[in-house]
């Protein structure tokens, strides 16, 4: 599905992903961990074509294809999805009309019928029963005026529109209450399938307890320093970066 | 022979001798403005002796004035001697055979727009005798209208068909001398539109210049004058959505619009003029006067205006709220690219008690367009709790383009409040990118995050005009970023 080999990407000439190498299967659930500022975003960013970002050495295959030579839609067209940390305000834009434009502009990239209002409707409705959100928030501006929980369930409820084959959940359970945490794991499994793999970028291992992954990665200084099975995200609740980081130091 | 007849005769005559082409069936007057041209032109409209008088009173008011000059306009000047002030049926001589002797470029984005083929044979001013279903359509209009008592005719036509309501009216809103654009205006226009709506008549459809078939050339000095008397309604939308070209440069239209008693008038305008090529070169120059006057207690006047087109765009549909608890309203988009410039806003004077006023302006400028918002917000002495919203927002895309925000504010009674709120924002690269990561294009990304920064106004649109304002921006802002 994903593979990237020694990936380095910098901003402003300041080097930020130094050698990165991780291969995801289809059907697999990866999480990443690590310290603030140890690249997550970057990598995701980089991932779903921000271009601020300058990737100077390395290779990301999807799907066989070279990942870095498509534009950010190109990539969404594929089937790749992004939840941001931080969801951007886009005032005056009917969030409803915002999602059944970004749904039938893919569809229309793979050739397929674009939905119209009603069936879009329709199914914009389900979805959002299934992560029992607000119906006020269909009548909003995206993300404008929408608290941090919001925001994260809103993209959520793009993504299980959206249907990607590679999501990736930038801190998506990051300022969730509990209830809304659950509906957002819950979102989140309801895609697990097969030929749907996932990119669960956390800082706590309360949100591996629900979307269990099949593997656990720490990203530290712009390197993955250890991988390994979920007991890999207990371990590190329960000691920290600390012995990690001086390990990988030494 | 009757009168006009006559008096045409008489012109020729002294028309031949200033140099008129002799050939009738061209009916052009050669470039230039003096007293002969005006009366020629009077004389060919058959109009009223009073009119005569009031254009030539206008005439000797324009020589005396001087042309204005703006701080954030620049343009070369005009010669005024350069103009034809009288080019009525323009020959088909000129004009493009087919479609296939047009800009290739127009008619891209006519296709873009869903314009018809007939329609756009029009636009694109391709020679053309064929009858159209709008003809038909028009004239259906015509007697819905008629039944519920609604004149809506050519304003030439009114001249001779109700010289009362002219007389009456005509230049009580925009007097001939109130600047320099509207006294040429008031000395040689030759065409524009005019609307009455009857006592307590909601006019039952919305009027459109796109129906008023007997002249379909708009011209360059064009005058429209709206009457709603008491308690009566009437939606007014003007110009359409399609670039439109045109070989005169100077545009110099006066609208005016009289609310009586509890009447509501609402005027919508899609500009789309030839802005130019990227330099400006070619582009219309649009000055053009409007102003409302709601003359009776609780009338209402409301401005909408979408402005894309146009190399030079000056104008500030005013609203002057004489009756207590009158209400004037302006919510306008304006952009500039290219080397477009706009210098618009609007007047609110404020003289009756009670009177609110509210003004949405949305500004949005890319590549190296320069947009001005100037607003004059007067609460005259006896404007007792009158009140005033400003919400004046200026969107960027690029970093060559500027935006001038020059709020007028004078009040005069201590009970009158005016609120004032500006933004300036560019289009962050955040939101394309975003959008784009949800698979929209950077075009639609712009074209949405643009719409989503005019709702407010294109809210105030008549449904289908906002479909097409929409689409409008769209296309106008076609590659303004990356
Ligand atoms: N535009 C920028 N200019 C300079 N430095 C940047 C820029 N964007 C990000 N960085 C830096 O890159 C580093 C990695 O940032 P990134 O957002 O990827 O971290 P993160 O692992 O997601 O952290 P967190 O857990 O806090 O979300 C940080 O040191 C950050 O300050
Ligand atoms: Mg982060």
């Amino acid at each position: 599905m994903l593979s990237i080999k020694d990936l380095q990407a910098s901003i402003n000439g300041k080097e930020i992903l130094k050698g990165l190498s991780l291969e995801m299967g289809a059907g697999e659930v990866h999480a990443i961990m690590g310290p603030n500022g140890s690249g997550k975003s970057t990598l995701s960013k980089v991932l779903a074509g921000r271009e601020e970002y300058e990737v100077t050495s390395g290779t990301v295959t999807y799907q066989g294809v070279n990942l870095l030579e498509l534009s950010p839609e190109e990539r969404a067209h594929q089937g790749i999805f992004m939840a941001f940390q931080y969801p951007v305000e886009l005032p005056g834009v009917n969030n409803t009309y915002f999602m059944q434009a970004s749904l039938n502009a893919i569809r229309k990239a793979r050739g397929e019928p674009e939905l119209n209002s009603l069936n879009f409707m329709k199914l914009v409705r389900t979805k959002l029963k299934a992560l029992e959100m607000d119906e006020s928030l269909l009548k909003r501006a995206v993300n404008t005026g929408f608290s941090g929980g919001e925001m994260k369930r809103n993209e959520i409820l793009q993504m299980t529109l959206l249907e990607p084959r590679l999501s990736i959940l930038d801190e998506t359970d990051s300022g969730l209450d509990i209830d809304a945490l659950r509906m957002v794991s819950m979102g989140v499994n309801s895609l697990r399938s097969p030929e749907r793999s996932m990119l669960v970028i956390t800082h706590y291992q309360r949100l591996l307890d629900y979307i269990q992954p099949d593997y656990v990665h720490v990203l530290s200084g712009g390197r993955i320093i250890r991988s390994g099975d979920k007991s890999l995200a207990l371990e590190l609740e329960e000691k920290g970066y600390g012995w990690l980081q001086e390990e990988a130091a030494a | 022979m009757d009168a006009a007849e006559q008096q045409l005769a008489e012109l020729a005559q002294v028309g031949y001798e200033a140099g008129f082409v002799s050939n009738i069936e061209s009916e052009t007057v050669p470039p230039g403005l003096d007293e002969s041209v005006i009366r020629y032109i009077s004389a060919r409209k058959n109009e009223p002796e009073f009119m005569l008088e009031w254009r030539l009173q206008a005439y000797q008011k324009w020589l005396e004035m001087e042309e204005p000059d703006w701080a954030h306009l620049q343009y070369t000047p005009i010669d005024y001697q350069s103009i034809s002030y009288f080019s009525a049926p323009k020959s088909a001589a000129d004009a493009p055979k087919s479609l296939d002797e047009v800009d290739p470029e127009l008619l891209r984005v006519y296709a873009k727009l869903g314009i018809p083929l007939e329609e756009q044979k029009l636009l694109a001013g391709v020679a053309v005798d064929a009858v159209f279903d709008s003809v038909s359509v028009a004239t259906t209009f015509r007697k819905q209208l008629a039944e519920a008592g609604v004149i809506f005719c050519s304003i030439s036509e009114a001249m001779r068909e109700h010289p009362e309501l002219i007389k009456k009216y005509l230049g009580t809103v925009v007097p001939q001398t109130d600047n320099y654009f509207a006294a040429l205006n008031a000395a040689v226009f030759t065409d524009g539109t005019f609307v009455y709506i009857p006592e307590n008549t909601r006019c039952p459809m919305e009027l459109s210049t796109y129906f008023r078939i007997n002249e379909r050339n708009t011209g360059q000095f064009e005058r429209t004058l709206i009457i709603a008397d008491k308690g009566s309604y009437v939606s007014y939308l003007e110009g359409c959505t399609a670039p439109q070209r045109d070989e005169n440069q100077l545009h110099a239209a006066v609208v005016e619009l009289i609310a009586l008693e509890d009447a509501y008038i609402k005027y919508s305008t899609v500009q789309n003029w030839y802005p130019g090529d990227e330099n400006g070169k070619g582009g219309i120059y649009n000055f053009v006067t409007k102003r409302g006057v709601c003359a009776g207690d609780r009338a209402r006047i409301s401005w909408t205006q979408v402005e894309t087109g146009s190399a030079i765009t000056w104008k500030y549909p005013s609203c002057v709220l004489k009756g207590d608890d009158s209400i004037g309203e302006f919510y306008s988009v304006a952009v500039t690219r290219g080397a477009q410039q706009a210098d618009t806003g609007t007047k609110m004077f404020h003289i009756g008690k009670n009177t609110t006023s509210t003004i949405v302006s949305k500004g949005i400028s890319a590549d190296r367009g320069q947009n001005a918002y100037r607003g004059l917000v007067r609460m005259n002495k006896g404007a007792e709790n009158g009140r005033n919203h400003t919400q004046c927002d200026s969107l960027l895309i690029g970093d060559k383009c500027g935006a001038h925000t020059f709020p007028y504010i004078e009040v005069a009674n201590p009970t009158a409040k005016v609120e004032h709120e500006a933004t300036t924002s560019k289009i962050g690269e955040d939101q394309l990118f975003y959008c784009r990561q949800r698979g929209l294009s950077e075009e639609d990304a712009v074209s949405m995050i643009v719409n989503g920064f005019c709702k407010e106004v294109f809210n105030e649109l008549p449904m289908e005009f906002a479909v097409e304002a929409r689409k409008l921006l769209a296309i106008s802002l076609e590659g303004a970023v990356g």
